[in-house]
């Protein structure tokens, strides 16, 4: 077997639907024993590379590797060594939370004799012990979501693949699911984890971003923060709908986002004096308004990377 | 292939069979509900048919006659009239089934012997009441006519064997073990993975080392146990309610329906990976029960099938079960005797999940 210092490495990897290109042409390196998170908006192609990359799906066209194994092939010596969690709760919910526990260990032919030990961990680690008896069906999201991380790790996996798995749970639960995951990559298991969430994709080690089947930026958050190519200004005015439809109509403006009484704009960063051009289109409007240069958040990489002309101004 | 990750599967399936009230209900309630139907309802001994007689001879012997034919309960006289057109008139109306015509020289005619001496009317619409009329025409009636003569038509015996007493439950409830099993078999499997497709578990299952087979396998096994527990059901209740023997082995039957339940569960399964919703899975159901009961002998006599009715059932695990359990249970045949229905079972149980397990790719596009 390769040792590799990627757990997941993909080239030109792509998926069709009959004519729909899902997945485009998508190279990924993912290194062992980090979060890497995929952001993207629903029908990016998040859930369809994470189904290819698990041997779900047959990539129409590239190959993957994934623990040193190629995939899609005989994937039997590879399945004990991933952990998948589906977007949708795929347990038993006519069992119960101790019953579906079992099975899985079953399935996995976890040692019989440190079978108890573990599911008893769990429980423990992942505050189900209260609904042990409980059927799986009849608990709220966030217990649901801790019972299927539960069943993801069980047997020790080296690669975490989590398709989604916030997507249906309260804030407080989320923070707490983010603390196991951390927990589990400090112990050296690779974490591919899709999101939606903009907080989410800023506490992973790196990530790609994808749009419409294409990896349209990846790297670390901070790398994607400094190379957005663009200016963020912020605006805050009194009536923010009417700065926002000025500012629209200047040629250079990239994108304005409007946030409460702020307004985010992106200037591509070949324009010299955004913020002065900003305050003087304002002015001539005879609008009240505070305009600063800031920094960019994820959202603003986010807006910057998925834009239509890609990143250059209308 | 693991025989822990089979029994993982075995326990998984009894434990969501045991919380499945309706399924668990189907499980006992199908084969009762079946039962009665079939062994009460559904009965062709045809006894109490009603009958008008237009007496013209007005004898002694006539009203003899008219005695004896009521007393064989197979007709019920709801009605004397004067004229034939009277009796036609109530058979047209559906107010009777059949009229009995007594002609005016019905004493000559008895004594001569030479012509049928009354005339039966009957609804022929309806095949069966045909039959019946059938019968009555070969019942013996003996008339006190002095020394020489003792009676009316000759005596035409009818030897039925294996069911002398022409009870219908007898000869349908073997058959109805199959349509029994047919039906709760094949539903239980053909929506067993829809189902779990549906729900999104098979996500979860095919991301686990489980192989497709020992899948199949851990789905197939609790239910071939149920088969046998309404097996047994339909034994006990043909007993206490039918009356309905087990003539040959128990064993050889039990051997047989082991072969034809697991025929059905691995069609059920077959149906399953073609299905992709629980609907789907019901109307290729249908597909295959309805047959089961009309081309399978369960219904109509099989060689009185056209061929091509005949092929069609000779496809079918419940024609080949039909004829194991009539044999063993009715003419105490051996399973030896007709191992090619045994074997065409076992044949259909190895080709059918061999071919689910094969279209059940862990995958999926």
């Amino acid at each position: 077997m390769m040792h590799t210092q990627f757990a997941i490495e993909a080239r030109g990897l792509s998926k069709d639907f009959g004519k729909l290109r899902a997945v485009n042409a998508l190279d990924l390196n993912v290194p062992r024993g980090q979060i890497y998170g995929f952001l993207g908006p629903n029908g990016s192609g998040k859930s369809t590379t994470i189904r290819m990359l698990c041997g779900l799906l047959t990539p129409t066209e590239g190959t993957a590797t994934v623990l040193g194994t190629a995939v899609p092939g005989p994937a039997r010596d590879l399945k004990p060594r991933i952990g998948y969690m589906t977007q949708r709760f795929s347990l038993f919910g006519d069992l119960t939370v101790l019953e579906n526990l079992q099975f899985i260990a079953e399935i996995y032919s976890y040692p019989t004799a440190g079978r108890a030990k573990r599911v008893g961990e769990l429980l423990e680690h992942y505050d189900l012990v209260e609904q042990k008896k409980q059927l799986a069906g009849t608990m709220s999201g966030g217990q649901r979501q801790r019972l299927a991380l539960a069943c993801a790790v069980l047997h020790h996996p080296e690669l975490l693949l989590l398709d989604e798995p916030t997507s249906a749970v309260d804030p407080q639960s989320r923070r707490d699911f983010w603390e196991n995951l951390f927990r589990l990559a400090s112990g050296g298991t690779t974490i591919l984890v899709s999101t939606h969430y903009m907080d989410e994709a800023e506490r992973c080690h790196r990530l790609a971003i994808l749009d419409h089947g294409v990896k349209v930026a990846d790297g670390t958050p901070q790398e994607l923060q400094a190379k957005t190519g663009m200016h963020i200004i912020e605006v805050s005015a009194r009536d923010p709908y009417k700065a926002q439809s000025v500012i629209h109509r200047l040629d250079e403006v990239a994108s304005v986002t409007q946030l409460g009484i702020r307004l985010r704009v992106l200037i591509p960063e070949r324009y010299q004096q955004p913020a002065a051009r900003v305050e003087a289109a304002l002015a001539a409007q005879h609008i009240e308004a505070d305009v600063r240069l800031s920094v960019a958040t994820l959202e603003d990489v986010f807006v910057a990377v998925t834009l239509p002309s890609n990143g250059e101004a209308k | 292939m693991s025989l822990s990750r089979i029994m993982a599967i075995v326990k998984k399936e009894v434990r969501q069979l045991r919380r499945d009230r309706l399924t668990f209900g189907m499980v006992v309630g199908l084969p009762i509900i079946q039962m009665l139907l079939f062994g009460y309802a559904i009965n062709t001994d045809v006894r109490q048919l009603r009958t008008a007689v237009a007496d013209q001879a007005g004898t002694h012997l006539s009203r003899q006659f008219v005695a004896e034919l009521s007393q064989t309960q197979v007709v019920e006289l709801v009605e004397s009239v004067e004229t034939v057109e009277r009796l036609n008139a109530l058979l047209r109306g559906g107010r009777i089934s059949i009229g009995v015509v007594i002609p005016s020289d019905f004493d000559r005619r008895v004594s001569l012997r030479s012509r049928a001496a009354v005339q039966l009317l009957v609804d022929g619409s309806d095949p069966t009441i045909l039959g019946v009329a059938n019968q009555l025409r070969n019942m013996p009636f003996a008339f006190d006519l002095g020394p020489s003569a003792t009676s009316l038509w000759q005596f035409a015996e009818v030897r039925a064997n294996y069911n002398p007493e022409r009870r219908t439950p007898v000869n349908i409830i073997p058959g109805l073990i199959g349509v029994i099993l047919t039906m709760t078999m094949i539903l239980f499997t053909a929506v067993a993975l829809v189902r779990e497709r549906e729900r999104g578990n098979l996500e979860l299952l095919i991301n686990t080392p489980l192989s497709s087979t020992e899948l199949m396998l851990g789905k197939v096994m609790p239910y071939i146990v149920i088969g046998m527990l309404q097996l047994a059901l339909i034994l006990a209740v043909g007993r206490l309610l039918f009356d309905v023997p087990v003539r040959g082995s128990i064993v050889d039957l039990y051997l047989a329906a082991t072969a034809f339940v697991a025929a059905n569960l691995a069609l059920g399964l077959l149906i399953s990976t073609a299905a992709t919703t629980q609907f789907q899975a019901m109307q290729m159901m249908v597909f295959i029960l309805l047959p089961s009961i009309l081309l399978s002998g369960f219904m109509f006599p099989f060689d009185g099938m056209p061929p091509a009715a005949q092929y069609i059932g000779e496809a079918l695990p419940n024609t080949h079960f039909i004829r194991l359990s009539r044999g063993i249970m009715l003419r105490q045949a051996g399973l030896g005797e007709m191992l090619p229905d045994l074997l065409f079972l076992v044949g259909f149980t190895l080709f059918a999940m061999t071919l689910a397990a094969a279209r059940f790719s862990k995958r999926l596009d």
